[in-house]
């Protein structure tokens, strides 16, 4: 079993959950940017959480079904022909999948019964954009094998997700919340902030009310996660997201939440974007 | 001091690059925790449960450590590199003395970052600290044999990069295929040696 892409739009690659475990030889986590999405999309059609899926970015993909296969997309919402979103469908043997602009948002997940099979590195699949690891990010003409599904099919229909493009996220102050003024943070959380152009997987670049910092000089290279809000010395704030770099050696004045943060990998430039802090701190 | 990382990680202040490779040694005999990155004055810890990790590093702090076993690694180095003779301008001595001094420094694999496999050697004699290319190469091949400001470093894969090439070696220092990708890990004592 196989899926060919015929187009993949502006930005598709191959997703699952990551490389865990080496950070500290300068390996990025990677996977989905939207890892609840990806979790959704796999248990629609009845395969493992982690399986590999397909993210695309900005929607407009083709894709061909030699042999048939369940699909389901989750996620950026679009117009799909044949199906549709939040529910498994059958795309008949030889038929092409049409995947349009998302309506909302900006990364759609497109999970096809079995998963998607590609030589696994440092024991992912996903496309690791920072670093080169993983398969190049899809082209015209790719064809992908499929595994064997793991599970039955059940779900009809899952219910949605809202996303905003204007989302406000909660984060959890620090660790070096200390380096700003002594409103940093407040000032972030008052802050207008959006999402500039060149944003991608490695981070969403911000651009509005500067953030500044207290003192001078250099922090030496130190330990980042996803969802750390990074603040080069311009003052704009970057979050990170799946593909970012696992060290850094600017400030981070703050970590958007783990359940908020897939609201951000879902923004798309121009979008709002504001900061609260974490309810109990 | 231990700071908070969100809501899933804790940032060790450590002080020391010394004192994070110790950490580092000693949290890696936990299992339940997803990353452990040292870095030169901190350790990051990622997963596990905070209330219990707290506790456990503040003892360890206090313990006496023994020192991270650090296993020492030779690498063979062709020094040919397009920048050896400005490097040894910039140092005010001779190439042959820039050889000297990069064989006779006693590194240690400090931390990684840039790319994967791309280990910080620190150690590097000071008469050696350079500045970084004012433009960086658009292409530096794998293997290639580097030094900037306090730190040496072999490009595990071709790169763009603004290091000032001294050499080159064919030891592969980065194997993805391999359980253990990274043949300089945090704490490995490195030496070159001139081929």
């Amino acid at each position: 079993m196989t899926v060919e892409i015929i187009a993949p739009g502006p930005y598709a690659t191959v997703q699952d959950f990551g490389r865990r475990g080496y950070a500290h030889l300068g390996v990025p986590r990677s996977g989905a940017a939207d890892l609840p999405s990806l979790r959704l999309a796999n248990r629609l059609v009845g395969n493992a959480e982690d399986a590999a899926a397909i993210e695309l970015t900005f929607g407009g993909a083709t894709l061909r079904f030699g042999r048939g296969g369940w699909v389901a997309l989750t996620g950026a919402p679009a117009p799909a022909s044949p199906g549709g979103m939040w529910a498994p469908f059958w795309v008949a043997p030889g038929r092409s999948l049409e995947i349009g602009a998302p309506y909302e948002g900006l990364r759609t997940y497109v999970a096809v019964r079995g998963g998607i099979r590609v030589p696994p590195v440092l024991g992912s699949m996903s496309t690791d954009s920072l670093s080169g690891l993983g398969p190049p990010p899809l082209t015209a003409g790719t064809v992908l094998d499929l595994g064997e599904p793991m599970f039955g099919l059940h779900a009809d229909v899952a219910p949605q997700r809202p996303i905003s493009a204007g989302p406000v996220v909660e984060v959890v102050r620090g660790p070096r919340d200390d380096w700003f003024t002594d409103d940093g943070f407040a000032t972030l959380c008052a802050g207008a902030y959006r999402v500039s152009q060149d944003s991608n997987r490695v981070g969403v670049r911000l651009t509005g009310t500067a953030l500044r910092r207290a003192r001078a000089g250099e922090l030496p290279s130190e330990g980042m996660v996803a969802g750390a809000i990074q603040v080069p010395p311009d003052g704009q704030p970057i979050v990170f997201l799946a593909d970012h770099p696992p060290t850094g050696g600017y400030p981070v004045i703050g970590v958007v939440t783990t359940a908020d943060l897939p609201k951000v990998a879902q923004l798309r430039p121009g979008d709002r974007l504001g900061f609260r802090p974490r309810r109990g701190g | 001091m231990i700071r908070r990382v969100g809501e899933n990680a804790l940032l060790v202040e450590t002080g020391s690059l010394a004192a994070s490779h110790r950490l580092d040694a000693r949290l890696r005999l936990l299992t339940d925790v997803e990353e452990i990155v040292p870095g030169p004055e901190t350790v990051l810890v990622v997963g596990g449960r905070a209330d219990r990790l707290i506790p456990l590093i503040e003892q360890l702090d206090h313990a006496p450590l023994r020192e991270a076993g650090g296993e020492t690694v030779e690498i063979p180095v062709v020094y040919d590199g397009a920048d050896l003779a400005d490097v040894a301008a910039l140092a005010g001595i001779s190439v042959d003395e820039v050889i000297a001094r990069h064989t006779g420094s006693e590194f240690v694999a400090g931390w990684l970052g840039f790319a994967p496999g791309f280990a910080y050697l620190v150690g590097l004699d000071p008469s050696l600290h350079v500045s970084r290319l004012d433009r960086p190469r658009t292409a530096v091949p794998a293997g290639a044999v580097a030094i900037a400001g306090a730190y040496s470093a072999v490009y595990p894969a071709a790169s763009p990069g603004g290091w000032r090439l001294l050499g080159h070696t064919t030891l592969s220092v980065w194997d993805v295929t391999s359980d253990s990708p990274a043949l300089l890990k945090p704490g490995t004592r490195v030496r070159m040696v001139a081929a």
